[in-house]
């Protein structure tokens, strides 16, 4: 995750559930560009057509709660966003997102700053969020240091890999 | 200060300290997917250049959720989970012989007290009803769970929830777990664990227990952890695959917090929609017409959920505007339930049954709902859109609660359709 994004903001309330990211009708597939196209359409129907790539899903407490479904990161980075910002994230959408390789930033400052439409800028490495249409920059907690090396690792499937190939060079 | 349940848990998974807050390389006892997962899990598995799961007996794929096949693309996705698990030589119980994964696992002895079990489903945290460290995760997490028979957990500060006093008979696992909920919120336990005990569930029957545990993630939570007791190990050591060892938290263990209910003040309550913390006493909720009920899913598909259903509908006849769902959990259930009659009630009734599957308790399939119309049902989630058209609407409750309210054709408080003495009868399970 060494690169900074920027886009527009869609803002959305608190509890967005992983239904409504992606509905349960379309998990007969895992392909995130499939998914993509129907990412948010049960809370916002015409998301996917108003949002540009690299724009950002701005969200309150508790975002992603409910289903395991990893469709969900999959489908949002489909959709082409560059990643979301949340006061806080349900606990198997934040694996999921860094296993996946969804950026996500917890912060409750800036996710209350934000409103739709707002030109946000994030540079994960020096862990701040601007809001370029306020002016105000925010800074993000940093990872705990194994999430860390697992992001910079570049997620899970790269990580199990290695410790994979280490394994059976210790058998 | 000791150990919680879940922190001893980790403990004796792990070489590291398990201090609250600390992220542990832990040791898993099983591993599962599902129809929608397995296939996803299967690529990761894949990409990461596995060769065999860590040990066939532990690892393990279900399919439940779209099943029997609702179409062309979830045929094809089913397949690909049982091509991938046959070349494993991993467990696989193909449609007719699985049921639900958290209904089925447990009573065929795959989850036990003192395990560590990931599952690629939300609701794996109903293995907590055994004292199970038992979790949901995504499908890449639980890949590398396959490959590798470890995986990370983060030791989560535990919430303990005691029930005090004497259940009534209108009080089932439904009606504590939702009180709970609709007072701590969706996300009141957002990265804990909640822990479960108090005297009140001395004589709460294991199927109440599971169904408690399957919504401690409707609170946020990372599972939902029952204290062992004689109930809990009668069932264990009778169905048990492999040997177990339960653990026990610390009599002064450090809980964050701690909340405690009194089930004799307890009613039948339900989650109105659109949320599971939208819990309000059934009889305080307008008594709403309804179109459909469902009776069923990993939260209340099991033999006391359908037998205190088929007990409350006997003689009567699901309202002429109702459509009543019935859909045991697993074929245990329901060859249970059809020797004991209770299919037959509720087809005379009026009401449909199905096979074992998750159903439309996710909008899957067997009773979708068009805008407009609304659902009491016994499952876990009334997000909007969860059981079909976003513009239909849901209502959580129990088995009793969905029993009443088919018959009546409104939402309805079980104790507006029965006598006292038939909720005595249903005591002293």
């Amino acid at each position: 995750m060494t690169n900074s994004f920027s886009g527009k903001a869609w803002k959305y309330g608190d509890h967005i559930d992983t239904d409504v990211i992606i509905p349960a009708r379309y998990l007969v597939s895992s392909d995130e560009a499939v998914l993509g196209k129907y990412c948010m359409e049960d809370i916002d129907k015409d998301f996917v057509r108003k949002m540009s790539r690299g724009d950002m899903i701005v969200a309150g407490e508790n975002f992603g709660c409910g289903s395991s479904r990893e469709h969900a990161p999959l489908a949002i980075k489909g959709a082409g966003c560059s990643c979301v910002i949340a006061a806080s994230f349900a606990r198997i959408f934040y694996r999921n997102a860094i296993n996946v390789g969804l950026p996500i930033f917890e912060c409750p400052e800036a996710a209350a700053s934000i409103e739709t439409g707002d030109e946000v800028a994030v540079d994960p490495v020096a862990g701040t969020i601007e809001n370029r249409t306020k002016g105000v920059t925010f800074r993000v907690a940093p990872f705990a240091p194994f999430l860390r090396d697992l992001i910079s690792a570049g997620g899970l499937i790269p990580y199990a890999r290695r410790r994979i190939e280490e394994r059976r060079k210790g058998a | 200060m000791g150990r919680t349940l879940v922190s001893a848990i980790i403990a004796a998974h792990s070489s590291q300290k398990a201090a609250e807050g600390e992220i542990c390389q832990v040791k898993v006892d099983f591993a599962f997917a599902n129809d929608i997962t397995g296939a996803p899990a299967a690529a990761s598995f894949r990409e990461m250049g596995a060769d065999r799961v860590f040990d066939p007996e532990r690892c393990a794929l279900l399919p439940d959720h779209f099943t029997p096949n609702k179409d062309i693309a979830s045929a094809e996705q089913t397949k690909n989970g049982r091509e991938f698990a046959r070349e494993q030589g991993m467990l696989y119980w193909e449609v007719g012989r699985v049921g639900i994964e958290h209904a089925f696992l447990p009573e065929k002895g795959y989850i036990l007290p003192g395990d560590i079990v990931l599952g690629a489903d939300s609701h794996t945290c109903t293995g907590g009803a055994l004292g199970a460290l038992s979790t949901g995760v995504g499908s890449t997490d639980l890949a590398a769970v396959w490959a590798l028979g470890e995986t990370w957990l983060k030791v989560p500060p535990t919430i303990r929830v005691d029930f005090r006093g004497k259940r009534p008979g209108w009080v089932t696992g439904k009606d504590m777990i939702l009180s709970l909920i609709g007072r701590i919120s969706v996300q009141g336990a957002r990265y804990m664990a909640l822990e479960f005990g108090g005297e009140g569930i001395e004589n709460l029957p294991m199927d109440d227990r599971f169904t408690i545990a399957n919504m401690a993630v409707e609170a946020g939570a990372k599972t939902g952890v029952f204290v062992p007791d004689e109930k809990t190990l009668e069932y264990a050591q009778s169905r048990a695959a492999r040997e177990f060892i339960p653990r026990y938290p610390d009599s002064d263990a450090a809980y964050a917090r701690r909340e405690t209910f009194d089930l004799d003040r307890m009613g039948p309550v339900a989650a109105m929609p659109s949320s599971p913390d939208n819990v309000k006493p059934v009889r305080e909720c307008g008594s709403p017409e309804i179109d459909q009920v469902f009776i069923g899913a990993c939260t209340n598909g099991r033999l006391r959920d359908i037998e205190t259903a088929a007990k409350l509908m006997e003689g009567k006849k699901v309202a002429p505007n109702v459509r009543c769902i019935v859909i045991p959990a697993s074929y245990e259930v329901y060859n249970a339930a059809m020797d004991k009659g209770y299919l037959r009630t509720f087809t005379e009734a009026g009401a449909v049954v199905c096979t074992p599957t998750c159903g439309p308790c996710l909008g899957g399939h067997m009773g979708i709902l068009a805008a407009g119309e609304r659902c009491v049902s016994t499952s876990n989630r009334n997000f909007v859109g969860r059981m079909g058209s976003p513009k239909s609407e849901l209502i959580l409750a129990s088995p009793l609660t969905a029993a009443a309210s088919a018959v009546t054709g409104r939402l309805t408080d079980p104790r507006d359709v029965m006598s006292e003495d038939f909720f005595k009868n249903l005591e002293g399970k």
